[in-house]
């Protein structure tokens, strides 16, 4: 039998919808791909960190202490070394993604549906609405989001709870402001008066008009939340009203490893590396996504 | 008479904004029997798309008010009914087509499901039906059913404007209101269109008030024909009356500024001058600083709507009176 030729059917025009020409031009940056790789790589890695970084006993794991074996320099058994109690610096790093990731991502939920809400209500309805929402918007802005977080931990118990609070109120007026924009030019545009002259209700044309196309410049919004949301936590751990020991979190690694950074470097620059590796993904993936975004490069 | 569909009475329309009050509709009278094409031409800034958006409630409010007036629609006063009443009509009785196909259509929902939410709105139908609905309704205006799943930028500009012929036939209205829909065309495509609307028009006995500042699609396709200007109808006749007996000195000025082609006129004549600020009309005739018959006491009295002879309406001191 000689060569099978292969019909592809170019005839066919495959569906595109906006999402599949935003996905067409994010991978054509490498910077934008780069930063994607790395953000899958850490979602993978805590994902499996059982696996990667399992804690039985045999293993030098992240919570089991082991006294003998402190202060170890970056070696074959421990790469990135151990810390005061013996703990193995790799297996926290890799279980401390979790809760990174973990409260980055709370975070951004809770601040982005309040935000988004509150955004939405007052672009469109505008008027009293906005005033008050907004206003309120503005006091909150007006807040230091350290300050608001040590009033929050000093109030409830420093943990996850209070970081999300503190965190996910300080992101809330990005969003909503994000959204308020962004709706504002929505609902000017001649397809909302169509929607509005087959006769659709206001929260129907909100919710299948509006808010669709207001997705964008949000999920932009999102991605770089995310990077301040890891860093802000990773901050208040470090001031130790987060995550408290020994839950394995960066920010609260580095805190620990302060009191030993002239003798023990190792402490301090993995759990920092880690922090400002996601940091810079995530940020090259916002960066990347806005580009595609934006359809004045549409080629 | 029991035919007439839509009656508007003195309407007045005015935008209030911090600089000034924009006189948009004053005063406007027009009628429109069920099953007939009333062609609303005027100048840009005449008030025809306010008229339109008040005969569908959506008057832009703030800033546009409704002053006085009534629109009278199958006998019920539109400007009594509720919200939610309005809403039934919408899209179901009254559609509309805009001006701009690259914009009236939302750009991240397919065709077909576009044409399926206003059938949904408005009839008792599941999501499937509805889609098949829309393919059927895409497959009259002419598009192939295999494209149903595509999005409004992958169509050129008339396929866009024959979706939103669908959206607004879909639910078999009995009024359609287009604003000026070939405008934003290319001359090819616009004819194209024309002859769809025309078929289609026939086909669902609707009848339509069609918004445009073009004689040639009045000629081509309307049975009555409204002159406005600054917000009023100066004349209002049948088209084949207009069209060889018009009256007002703007409606003259406006066939005059046609060019002819068995002419050989060398030189249109425009009618002098420009539209007055909306803001502060000119006292009287709001045309009379622009006619050139006007008389001294155009600027002092508004003339009145006066029938000439059947069916065909004046608004000019010319006539006041005469009829």
């Amino acid at each position: 039998m000689g060569d099978v030729t292969v019909n592809v059917n170019n005839e066919s025009k495959k569906k595109r919808s906006q999402l599949h020409d935003v996905w067409r031009r994010f991978r054509k940056s490498p910077i934008a791909m780069t930063g994607l790789c790395v953000v899958v790589f850490m979602v993978l890695v805590a994902l499996f960190a059982d696996v990667i970084a399992p804690s039985d006993g045999r293993n030098p794991g992240y919570d089991i202490h082991n006294l003998g074996n402190r202060f170890q320099a970056p070696n074959a058994e421990h790469i990135m070394g151990t810390d005061e109690f013996g703990r193995d610096i790799f297996a926290r790093v890799v279980h401390g993604s979790r809760v990174s990731l973990l409260v980055g991502f709370i975070v951004v939920t809770f601040s982005m549906t309040l935000g988004v809400i509150v955004g939405a209500i007052a672009g469109f309805f505008g008027k009293v609405a906005e005033n008050i929402l907004m206003r309120f918007i503005d006091v909150l802005l007006s807040i230091p989001p350290i300050l608001l977080a040590i009033s929050i931990a000093a109030a409830m118990r420093p943990g996850m709870m209070s970081i999300v609070l503190a965190v996910g109120i300080g992101a809330l007026p990005l969003y909503a402001r994000v959204m308020r924009a962004s709706v504002l030019t929505v609902k000017e545009q001649e397809f909302i008066e169509a929607a509005y002259s087959i006769g659709a209700s206001k929260f129907r044309i909100i919710r299948k008009h509006v808010l669709p196309n207001c997705i964008a410049p949000i999920i932009v919004q999102a991605t770089m939340g995310l990077a301040y949301a890891i860093l802000w936590a990773a901050a208040l751990s470090f001031l130790g009203i987060g995550i408290q020991p020994p839950t394995p979190e960066w920010g609260a690694m580095l805190s620990e490893g302060r009191m030993y950074i002239r003798d023990h470097w190792h402490m301090v620059m993995f759990p920092g590396m880690a922090i400002a590796i996601m940091i810079f993904a995530l940020n090259m993936m916002g960066d990347g996504l806005r580009d595609a975004f934006d359809p004045r490069l549409k080629k | 008479m029991s035919d007439i569909l839509l009656k508007i009475e003195d309407l007045t329309v005015h935008y209030i904004t911090d600089d000034g009050t924009v006189h948009a509709v004053n005063d406007l009278n027009l009628s429109l029997n069920k099953g007939e094409t009333l062609g609303l031409v005027g100048e840009t800034g005449a008030g025809k798309t306010t008229t339109a958006l008040s005969i569908m409630g959506l008057v832009p409010n703030p800033p546009g008010k409704v002053i006085n007036g009534e629109v009278e629609f199958e006998g019920e006063k539109l400007f009594e009914k509720s919200e939610a009443e309005l809403r039934q009509v919408r899209g179901n009785k009254i559609s509309m087509i805009f001006q701009d196909p690259m914009t009236s259509l939302n750009p991240i929902m397919t065709v077909r499901d576009q044409i399926a939410e206003v059938v949904l709105l408005h009839e008792n139908l599941t999501a499937k039906e509805a889609k098949e609905k829309a393919d059927e309704m895409l497959l009259k205006v002419g598009i192939r059913a295999d494209r149903a799943k595509e999005f409004p930028h992958q169509f050129s500009g008339g396929m866009r404007q024959r979706v939103v012929i669908a959206i607004a036939l879909a639910c078999n209205p009995v009024l359609l209101i287009a604003d000026e829909p070939t405008t934003a065309l290319d001359v090819t495509i616009q004819a194209q269109v024309l002859e769809l609307m025309k078929e289609l028009k026939k086909e669902f006995n609707t009848a339509m008030v069609m918004i445009t500042h073009d004689l040639g699609i009045v000629a081509e396709i309307c049975d009555n024909v409204a002159i406005m200007y600054a917000g009023s109808v100066v004349e209002q006749a049948g088209k084949e009356e207009l069209f060889t007996n018009p009256k007002h000195p703007y409606t003259i000025g406006l066939f005059n500024s046609i060019p002819d082609i068995d002419s050989d006129d060398s030189v249109l004549k425009p009618i002098k001058g420009l539209m007055p600020d909306p803001t502060n009309l000119p006292t009287g005739c709001p045309f009379h600083p622009r006619c050139d018959l006007a008389m001294p006491q155009c600027s002092e009295i508004l003339p009145k709507r006066t029938e000439i002879s059947e069916n065909h309406y004046v608004k000019c001191l010319l006539f006041d009176g005469g009829g």
